[in-house]
């Protein structure tokens, strides 16, 4: 906590990991999607043109993937699920209508977040296994066809359930006020932690926890 | 490369008609190739390498007559070499089998390519890769049901037989054709070919081969190259010609299905944040949240 009581919720390291993910996502996301429908054909003009595209995608992928790895590790210990995040789930409605005074405390994180977290960590191992095996250019011929073809589906899927998994997540920061700042300026008000993660607030208070991240 | 004297009927990853005011009336061409008459001369090889001006490199003896080993961008045809003992008869039989791009009614790789236009489909038949707008990415390998597409390591383009697209838009039959010295392999309309067909498959019954046939696949819409094959029944027997090929059930659903329902739950997701956040709003912290914070944190612990 500083002068102001603010919260530190993130240091500068994870905040500046965090804004590398989200940058590879966008950028791998937008490369992507040109070459998934022709309606989006057009993104490829964003990388230099449809060679430009096809090449730089599965690079920018794997450097997406190197960096969540890291934000991963850092954020991993607090999403594990416990017994009142299934609670909280069953409390869906409430969650939905902000209706927070009923639900069980949250620490720091929200069973939503976890599952979120769990969702992304999937879709990106799919992503960077399937990614290998039609990147054409080194790896494809190690791969038989019927390998090959398998790969482009569950690549196609796991970009979708991505990309949507990260709407949501992006979607939740507009929705929930007063937590940008803590990706961008690294602290939320007491009030903030208090009426969103209690049991976490509770711990800061106590000074049982340290900002690790 | 484009053609303007050859109308598009189909061109990948395009939602809108391509140019065809111009259609092909005088019906579909194809080129038939009686495996029977083939004498596994290679002339076509050549011819093919002279006309596209392709040379491969000259590679090493891999212990059987395929020279090259496998098709590459800079070998588009190549003669596939099988030496079978047939059980009924006891002889040796060699089954010499040109193999290429088979110019399919529905091709798995126009289907697969995501770049717009750097394959097309012409109102003739044939099935034409412009290399121009190729990205590399080689999803037509992964669509095609006979394994034709290579790219091109100087260039990372796609490439495969052009069945002479520029020499028959100018009508000529394609090189391999003209140069083939037994007259195994015959181009005209596709429905001639069937006709001449017809005939070449009768001569071969009436000879003792009585599972004589066309290989005309209907699994990809028929075939604008098409073989007579003394063994039609087991047309695997010819260096894993597929029996039934067609786009396989992964390439459909990635190309079919998928993309719509992907970019509609895409814009779902969006289209429900939006709703949210007009029809219920967003969730504040507000005076009284922060006051609570502040007893909690002034309490003694
Ligand atoms: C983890 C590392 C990744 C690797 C190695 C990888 C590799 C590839 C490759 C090789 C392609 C084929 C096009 C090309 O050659 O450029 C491709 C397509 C694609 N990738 Fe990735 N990728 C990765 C991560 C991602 C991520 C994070 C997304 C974002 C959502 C994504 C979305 C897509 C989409 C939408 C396509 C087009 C699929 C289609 O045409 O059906 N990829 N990827
Ligand atoms: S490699 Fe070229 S021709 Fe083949 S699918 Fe990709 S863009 Fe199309």
């Amino acid at each position: 906590m500083n002068a102001s009581r603010e919260i530190v919720r993130y240091t500068a390291p994870t905040r500046i990991n965090h804004w590398l993910v989200a940058i590879g996502f966008v950028l791998a996301a937008l490369s992507g999607l040109a070459l998934f429908h022709p309606a989006l054909f057009w993104l490829s003009h964003l990388f230099g043109g449809g060679p430009w595209t096809r090449i730089l995608h599965p690079f920018i992928g794997l450097f997406m993937f190197i960096v969540f790895v890291l934000l991963a590790l850092k954020v991993g210990r607090d999403n594990r699920m416990q017994a009142a995040d299934w609670t909280w789930l069953r409390h869906a409605r409430d969650v939905v209508a902000n209706r927070e005074q009923d639900l069980p405390e949250v620490g720091r994180y929200n069973a939503g977040q976890k599952l979120l977290y769990f969702l992304i960590v999937l879709c990106l191992l799919v992503l960077l296994l399937s990614g290998l095996v039609i990147w054409r250019a080194y790896f494809s011929l190690y791969f038989s066809i019927g390998l090959v073809r398998l790969a482009s589906v569950l690549h196609a899927i796991a970009a979708t359930v991505l990309v949507c998994a990260i709407i949501v997540h992006i979607y939740a920061a507009i929705w929930v006020k007063g937590s940008l700042r803590a990706m961008t300026r690294g602290t939320v008000t007491p009030g903030w932690a208090w009426k969103h993660h209690r049991a976490w607030f509770r711990e800061v208070a106590r000074g049982a926890a340290k900002p690790r991240t | 490369m484009t053609l303007q004297s050859l109308d598009i009927v189909r061109r990948s990853a395009t939602t809108t008609p391509s140019p065809r005011a111009r259609g092909a009336h005088t019906g579909e061409v194809a080129k038939l190739i009686d495996v029977s008459k083939c004498i596994g001369c290679k002339a076509c090889q050549v011819a093919c390498m002279e006309w596209n001006d392709l040379r491969d490199e000259i590679g090493t003896c891999s212990g059987h007559y395929d020279n090259p080993a496998d098709l590459s961008a800079q070998s588009w045809t190549l003669m596939r070499f099988t030496e079978y003992e047939n059980p009924d008869s006891g002889h040796l039989e060699w089954l010499i089998r040109k193999d290429g791009c088979m110019h399919c009614a529905h091709p798995g790789c126009l289907e697969a390519c995501p770049s717009p236009g750097a394959i097309v489909k012409y109102a003739n038949g044939i099935v034409d890769f412009h290399e121009e707008h190729c990205i590399g990415c080689g999803y037509c390998i992964t669509g095609c049901p006979f394994n034709i597409p290579r790219i091109s390591r100087k260039d990372g383009k796609a490439y495969k037989c052009t069945l002479c697209s520029d020499r028959v838009a100018v009508g000529l039959e394609p090189a391999c054709v003209k140069t083939c010295p037994t007259g195994a392999i015959v181009f005209g309309s596709k429905d001639d070919m069937k006709q001449h067909a017809a005939e070449r498959i009768e001569d071969l019954k009436s000879r003792g081969f009585a599972n004589a046939g066309l290989y005309d696949p209907a699994g990809v819409g028929g075939t604008h190259v098409m073989y007579v094959l003394h063994h039609a029944d087991q047309p695997q027997l010819y260096a894993n010609l597929p029996a039934q090929p067609k786009i396989g059930a992964m390439v459909g659903l990635w190309k079919g299905a998928a993309k719509p329902v992907a970019l509609l739950a895409m814009a779902a997701t969006i289209l429900a944040g939006f709703l949210h956040y007009i029809g219920i709003g967003p969730n504040e912290t507000d005076e009284r949240d922060e006051e609570a914070a502040r007893r909690e944190l002034e309490k003694p612990s």
